[in-house]
């Protein structure tokens, strides 16, 4: 999994199928003290996750799909699977 | 998943059969404040997305799945047409 934060949200009205009624975040990956690391990319949302959240997200169709749970989900690869508390190292 | 802008359409007669009525779009993979980031590649379109257009596209099997064919070869399709990017402030 990836850490990263939720920096933004992502308005569409025209999309694929399993996308619909969901929300799409726009994560930045942030290495474990917190700062930006790497590209952004954007993943579905499955844990109600809000802006500047720290986030887990799963980049992997099969994971993907059991956190969906959607038959119509069959082209969700990256997810939001969990709301990051805290990280102790 | 990223955010792309469609920059251009890809036309093929020599091809395997099963890309036969695919629309194949050139998208510039680009970060959240749209600036380029890396190379261009060519994805399937099934949403009627134009030149210009910011989209988002998914890569590896889930792609291939937006084709509801048996044979699906396809690793890029784009799987929607952005109206609205909502950032924080600051990054």
């Amino acid at each position: 999994m990836r850490l990263g934060k939720v920096i933004g949200t992502v308005v569409s009205s025209t999309k694929a199928k399993g996308y619909e009624s969901r929300k799409i975040l726009v994560i930045q990956p942030v290495n474990p003290k917190g700062s930006f690391t790497g590209t952004s990319f954007l993943a579905i949302d499955a844990v109600q996750a809000g802006v500047d959240d720290l986030v887990l997200c799963i980049e992997e169709g099969n994971s993907a799909r059991q956190v969906i749970r959607d038959a119509d989900a069959f082209t969700v690869k990256t997810v939001v699977a969990a709301i990051v508390d805290e990280i102790s190292s | 998943m990223k955010f792309g802008k469609i920059i251009g359409r890809v036309v093929s007669t020599q091809k395997v059969e099963s890309f036969e009525g695919l629309k194949l779009v050139l998208v510039q993979p680009l970060n959240e404040k749209l600036d380029p980031a890396g190379d261009a590649i060519v994805a399937v379109d099934t949403l009627q997305s134009d030149i210009g257009q910011i989209i988002y596209y998914e890569t590896s099997k889930e792609a291939s799945r937006i084709i509801e064919k048996e044979m699906n070869p396809c690793d890029a399709a784009v799987m929607g047409i952005v109206d609205d990017i909502n950032l924080t402030s600051r990054k």
